[in-house]
């Protein structure tokens, strides 16, 4: 059976360079960075080989990168690091309506010790307004965090206009640039940030491994403490392999993010064209022309996600979805919904994302699978009989 | 897999769906906010279930549980079909993922939906009147207790019973909170 993978949001394949960069610290190479003798030496200059290469994917200086152990640890960190790391500073939050829940539920958290939270909308491509983040910071304001892409609907923030304004308020801005690291080009300096996560497997690099960039300067209340590792900031004997891999997987990230984008964005654009062409009432989510490169995300009416997905994967089709029975808090998305899409639409959600070998054949073959997956469920759907009953009428 | 062969099966190839146009009586329950929804047709021969068919907007769970129930009730009398229960359902299909079992209180509920309708209109001998499922009637979240309507968007509290709700992290229905067990999964509650 011809075999479609187009889930790289949940996850990506190790690229082979990463794992073969791992290898030696999976094997002989076992020492602790910490430690004094050559074992450890050997690891910890793995680690600022490491730190040099994530730096090098976001323009940062490697002093400003600390490792952390996926992008989840990374929000959260930042979040609450910094929100609580200027007590005198405010206990005022703004994040957007369309944040990660690793950004939204910190947020909860802080909160429930008194901090207060403007949420900022979107419109229905799910893009932040500035002038509306502008607008909602007052002079308690801490912390700013607001996504550089969503990975749920592609769409990519207009982070450096947000960013400015924040500088000119004297206010902290954070990124969530998990589904965006390594996809397309991030510059920490260009975009005016004082904070940024990311996440290794998100380009190709081990999962448990991420990276929350802080600028020079910036105080930060650690997660975890402990030792002296990351600078004190994060306390924990180093992952030595993840870190490493995560390392190589951004170096050749930087080196083939031209190539992989001249090549998945035809693919990605034949989905987003063709799709809706070969089903009705299949529309587009998110924004059409401001998204990743890898990422089309769709709302197909009248059926719910799971069975879509369940349904592909019998065709050798791989997705994802925001339905709320397929997530296991059986919630719709939050995403969809604070774009405006009824409950019913945002049920019917699929995403797909492409993965750096994803081939034309893969395209043709899910356009070939699709309609009669949706075909079968929308026969079975009472939603559907509704539809077509009014629409006879 | 998350699901049973068994479940998987009666995904893949579910039995009785469709609409009887001329059903002797309609149940439809749940809603898309909730996340599923099944609408069930019967046909009443001699107080048995001649023909049962089916509807359902949901996932793969819900839509098994539907065709479970179908192949469960055709055939038995209204009686022994009131008699079956979410639990049976569930049992039949091999078990169903502990977030997944408030789709199989759905398919039993909708198909005892259907039996009471077509009593009442026995009890009221109007034979003419099969009206279609209203989409209305079920517009929005359901109190577990007394099965009224709770505000979209606001599954916490219910008015007419006066009581605070949760979401149960096993099984995701809506459960009172601060409750030892979840109404419907029986799982501890934090």
């Amino acid at each position: 059976m011809t075999r479609a993978y187009f889930d790289h949001l949940s996850a990506a394949p190790l690229h082979p360079e990463a794992l073969k960069a791992m290898m030696p610290f999976l094997g002989e190479e076992f020492g602790n960075p910490q430690s004094l003798h050559s074992y450890g030496q050997k690891a910890a200059a793995a680690l600022d080989e490491a730190r040099d290469q994530v730096a090098g994917l976001i323009g940062a200086s490697a002093e400003e990168v600390y490792f952390t152990a996926s992008g989840s640890e990374a929000n959260n960190f930042a979040v609450k690091g910094l929100a609580q790391a200027h007590p005198g500073k405010g206990r005022h939050l703004v994040v957007s309506a369309v944040e990660h829940l690793s950004i939204l539920n910190p947020v909860k958290s802080l909160e429930k010790l008194g901090f207060s939270t403007t949420t900022v909308p979107v419109d229905s491509a799910g893009r932040v307004d500035p002038g509306a983040v502008e607008r909602a910071i007052t002079k308690d304001t801490a912390l700013v965090s607001v996504m550089t892409a969503n990975g749920e609907v592609g769409t990519i923030q207009p982070v450096a206009e947000i960013a400015r304004a924040c500088r000119d308020r004297g206010v902290l801005f954070h990124t969530d640039a998990v589904a965006a690291a390594g996809s397309i080009p991030l510059d920490v300096g260009e975009m005016g940030v004082d904070a940024l996560s990311l996440a290794g497997d998100q380009f190709y690099g081990p999962k448990g491994s991420g990276a929350l960039f802080l600028k020079k300067g910036t105080r930060i209340l650690p997660l975890i403490e402990g030792g002296v590792q990351e600078s004190g900031r994060r306390a924990g004997t180093e992952n030595v392999p993840a870190i490493v891999g995560m390392g190589r997987a951004a170096a050749v990230a930087l080196a083939e993010m031209e190539n992989r984008k001249s090549r998945l964005l035809p693919l990605r654009d034949r989905i987003i064209e063709d799709l809706p062409r070969a089903v009705d009432h299949v529309m587009l989510t998110g924004h059409r022309s401001l998204r990743l490169p890898h990422h089309a995300s769709f709302c197909v009416r009248f059926i719910e996600g799971e069975g879509m997905l369940l349904g592909l994967d019998m065709q050798g089709v791989q997705a994802s979805s925001g339905s709320a029975c397929t997530s296991k808090a059986l919630k719709a998305s939050h995403v969809l919904l604070a774009m405006g899409l009824d409950h019913a639409t945002a049920q019917g959600s699929l995403v797909f994302s492409l993965i750096e070998g994803t081939t034309a054949a893969e395209v043709d073959h899910l356009l070939e699978v699709f309609p009669p997956v949706v075909d079968r469920l929308r026969k079975m759907s009472p939603l559907y009989t509704e539809y077509l009953k009014e629409k006879a009428r | 897999m998350i699901y049973s062969d068994k479940v998987m099966d009666h995904f893949q190839n579910p039995r009785n769906v469709g609409v009887i146009a001329d059903a002797d009586g309609v149940g439809q329950v749940g809603n898309p906010v909730c996340g599923d929804m099944m609408t069930f047709y019967i046909k009443v021969d001699n107080d048995h279930l001649k023909d049962v068919k089916f509807q359902t907007f949901g996932c793969g769970a819900a839509i098994a549980v539907s065709s479970m129930v179908s192949e469960m009730a055709i055939g038995k009398t209204l009686d022994e079909a009131m008699h079956i229960t979410n639990k049976l359902v569930a049992e039949q299909l091999g078990g169903l993922p502990k977030n997944k079992l408030h789709c199989s209180n759905l398919g039993a509920d909708a198909l005892h939906a259907a039996i009471k309708d077509y009593r009442k209109k026995q009890a009221s001998g109007d034979e003419a009147e099969t009206a279609a499922p209203s989409l209305e009637a079920s517009e929005g979240c359901a109190c577990p207790y007394c099965e009224g309507p709770l505000d979209e968007g606001d599954a916490e509290y219910c008015k007419a019973c006066q009581i605070e709700l949760e979401e149960c992290p096993s099984c995701g229905g809506i459960t009172k909170k601060g409750d030892a067990t979840c109404v419907h999964c029986g799982e501890k509650l934090g």
